[in-house]
C-alpha cells in the first residue's frame, strides 16, 4: 500500500500533465494539477521545518561534533519563526486599525525586519562575497596551462574577464569602429554567443532527452528511486 | 631561487589581502569608468521604452540577499524606467525571501523616489507564492487562481489595476531578475515558450547564470542583462534618455563596476604569475633530473 498509492499518484499526475499539453480541451486538467502541486509545496515547508528540527535536535542531544552550530541553527530558526508568525512589533495597517495583526510580517521596524536586515542579510552577503577571495586564490594555484584544452580555457577566461570591464574597452580603443567585433569586448560577446551558446544548446538537448526518458520511467512505475527505501 | 620558492609557497592570506584592497580602494575612491551599451541590453531598454505609456509590466524579482549586489541595481533601474514611462508595475516573486527584495525596491524607488504613485493604481505588490515553477505554470493562464490577494491581504478583485488582468499573458512585458531556481529558465519554459505570441520576456541575471540563457536569445528571451555590467549598461542607457538618472547618486551599478575592474585585473595577474611560476618550476625540476 505504501508503495502502490504513491506510484499511482505519480503516474496519474504525470499522465495528466502530458495529456493536458497535447490535448487542448483537457488543458484545464494541467492547471488543476499545477494548483495541487502548489498546495503540496506549501505543506512541504512544514515537513521541511519539522525535518530541520528533528535532525538538529538529535545532533544536539547526542552531543555530536559541531553540535553548537546545530544549536545556533535551531535558535535562529525558532526566533525567525516566532517573529514572523506572531508578527512581533508589527503595527496594524491604516486601513484596518482595529486588527492588531493586519500589518505584514516583514513590515519595517518589526522584529522579523530587524532580524532580516541586521542578521540574515549581512551574513548571506558576506558568505557570497567570500567567493571572490577563493577565486583569487584558485587563480594563483590551480589555473595552469598544462595542455591545449587548459590553454584554450585560460584564453577564453582572459577574454571574458577583460571584456566584462572597462580594461577591455580601453586596451582595444585604438581599433576603428568597423573592427568592433575584434575588440576584446567584441571577442567576448562572440565567445558567449557562438561557442557558449552552441555548447549549451547541445547540453540542454541532451538533458531534455534524459528528463523525458526518466519521466516516462516514473510515469510507468519503472523508476521508483524517488520513493526512497520504500521503493525498493 | 629563494624568491621563487617563497612565491610558490606564498601564504594565501596575502592573496586575500590583495583582493580586499582591490575591492576596498575603488569603493573609497568612488571613481567610475565609462560603459558602452551592448545590443542585448539595448534590446531590453528599447522594449520597455517603446511600450506605450501606462503599459503593464510584470516585475518578477526572483532573488534573495546573496544576489542583491548584482540584481538589486537592475531592479532599481527597471523600476525607474517604468516610473518614467508611467507603466503599471506588478511585483511578484517565486522566492520566499524575494518579498524583502520587493519591499526594498518599492520603499526606495517608489515610496521615497516617486511618492505621487498610488498603490493599486500604479503599482502592486503581489508577493510570494510557494511552488516555484508551479506558480509560473498556473499564472500564465490564470493569475487570480493563485493570487487571490496581494501581499497585504487585499483581494485582487478590489485592486483597480488587477481588475482586468486574467493572466500573465495580459502583461505587455515580463522583466525577470533571476538568481537561480526558480528564475529565468522556468519563465522561459513555462511562459514565453508555450505562449510566444502573447508573452514578451526579458531577463536580468547573475554572472554565473548568463551563459546558460544565451541559447534562449533572441526569441524566447528578447534581451539579457548579465550581472552588474548589464545593470551598469542599463543605467547608461537610462541616463542617455533621461539625463536626471545619470547623476552619480543614481548610478550604483556603474560605481560597482570599479571594484569589479580591479578584482578582474588581480585575478588575471594571479593567473599569469601562477603560470610563470609553474613553468619556471617545471624547467628547474627537469634541469635537476639525472
Amino acid at each position: 500500500m505504501k508503495r502502490t498509492i504513491p506510484l499511482l499518484i505519480a503516474g496519474a499526475a504525470g499522465l495528466i500533465m502530458l495529456v493536458s499539453f497535447f490535448v487542448p480541451p483537457w488543458e484545464s486538467w494541467g492547471e488543476d494539477a499545477g494548483t495541487w502541486f502548489n498546495i503540496l509545496q506549501g505543506f512541504a515547508f512544514i515537513l521541511g521545518g519539522g525535518n530541520l528540527l528533528k535532525v538538529h535536535l538529535k545532533k544536539v542531544s547526542d552531543r555530536r561534533r559541531g553540535w553548537g552550530y546545530s544549536g545556533v541553527t535551531l535558535i535562529a530558526f525558532v526566533v525567525a519563526l516566532v517573529c514572523g508568525l506572531l508578527k512581533i512589533g508589527v503595527a496594524p495597517l491604516a486601513k484596518f486599525p482595529e486588527h492588531a495583526w493586519s500589518g505584514p510580517y516583514n513590515q519595517e521596524g518589526s522584529a522579523f525586519w530587524y532580524f532580516f536586515e541586521y542578521a540574515f542579510k549581512p551574513l548571506v552577503a558576506t558568505t557570497f562575497s567570500l567567493l571572490a577571495f577563493f577565486v583569487a586564490s584558485a587563480a594563483f594555484r590551480a589555473f595552469r596551462a598544462k595542455n591545449l584544452e587548459a590553454s584554450l580555457l585560460l584564453g577564453t577566461a582572459f577574454l571574458i574577464l577583460l571584456g566584462r570591464t572597462f580594461a577591455g574597452t580601453w586596451l582595444t580603443s585604438w581599433m576603428p569602429p568597423s573592427w568592433e567585433e575584434f575588440t576584446i569586448p567584441g571577442l567576448g560577446v562572440t565567445v558567449m554567443q557562438v561557442f557558449v551558446t552552441a555548447g549549451n544548446r547541445a547540453i540542454m538537448i541532451g538533458i531534455a532527452l534524459g528528463v523525458a526518458s526518466t519521466s516516462l520511467k516514473v510515469i510507468l512505475g519503472l523508476d521508483r528511486s524517488y520513493l526512497g527505501a520504500e521503493g525498493k | 631561487m629563494a624568491i621563487l620558492d617563497r612565491l610558490v609557497k606564498l601564504d594565501r592570506r596575502w592573496i586575500f589581502l590583495l583582493m580586499f584592497l582591490c575591492v576596498l580602494v575603488p569603493i573609497l575612491w568612488g571613481r567610475t569608468f565609462p560603459e558602452i551599451t551592448t545590443p542585448l541590453v539595448d534590446r531590453v531598454f528599447d522594449a520597455v521604452e517603446n511600450l506605450p505609456d501606462g503599459s503593464k509590466v510584470l516585475m518578477a524579482l526572483d532573488y534573495e540577499p546573496a544576489a542583491e549586489g548584482e540584481l538589486g541595481p537592475m531592479s532599481t533601474a527597471f523600476t525607474r524606467h517604468c516610473i518614467e514611462k508611467k507603466h503599471k508595475m506588478y511585483f511578484l516573486t517565486t522566492w520566499p525571501l524575494g518579498t524583502q527584495m520587493i519591499a526594498a525596491v518599492i520603499d526606495r524607488e517608489i515610496k521615497d523616489g516617486a511618492p505621487h504613485l498610488v498603490y493599486g493604481e500604479d503599482y502592486v505588490n503581489l508577493g510570494y507564492k510557494p511552488g516555484y515553477e508551479g506558480v509560473i505554470k498556473v499564472i500564465v493562464t490564470d493569475l487570480k487562481q493563485l493570487y487571490t490577494t496581494d501581499h497585504f491581504g487585499t483581494s485582487t478583485s478590489d485592486i483597480p489595476m488587477c481588475k482586468d488582468i486574467q493572466s500573465v499573458q495580459d502583461m505587455n512585458i515580463i522583466l525577470n531578475m533571476s538568481a537561480g531556481y526558480a528564475g529565468t529558465r522556468e519563465w522561459v519554459q513555462y511562459a514565453s515558450t508555450p505562449f510566444p505570441e502573447t508573452i514578451t520576456l526579458a531577463s536580468g541575471c547573475t554572472g554565473v547564470q548568463a551563459p546558460l540563457f544565451y541559447p534562449y536569445l533572441p526569441k524566447q528571451l528578447i534581451g539579457l542583462l548579465g550581472a552588474i555590467k548589464g545593470a551598469a549598461e542599463y543605467e547608461v542607457a537610462l541616463a542617455a534618455k533621461y539625463p536626471k538618472w545619470g547623476r552619480p547618486e543614481y548610478t550604483e551599478a556603474l560605481r560597482r563596476m570599479a571594484p569589479q575592474l580591479w578584482g578582474h585585473l588581480l585575478v588575471l595577474a594571479l593567473i599569469i604569475a601562477g603560470n610563470v611560476l609553474y613553468f619556471v618550476e617545471r624547467r628547474r625540476r627537469r634541469g635537476h633530473r639525472p
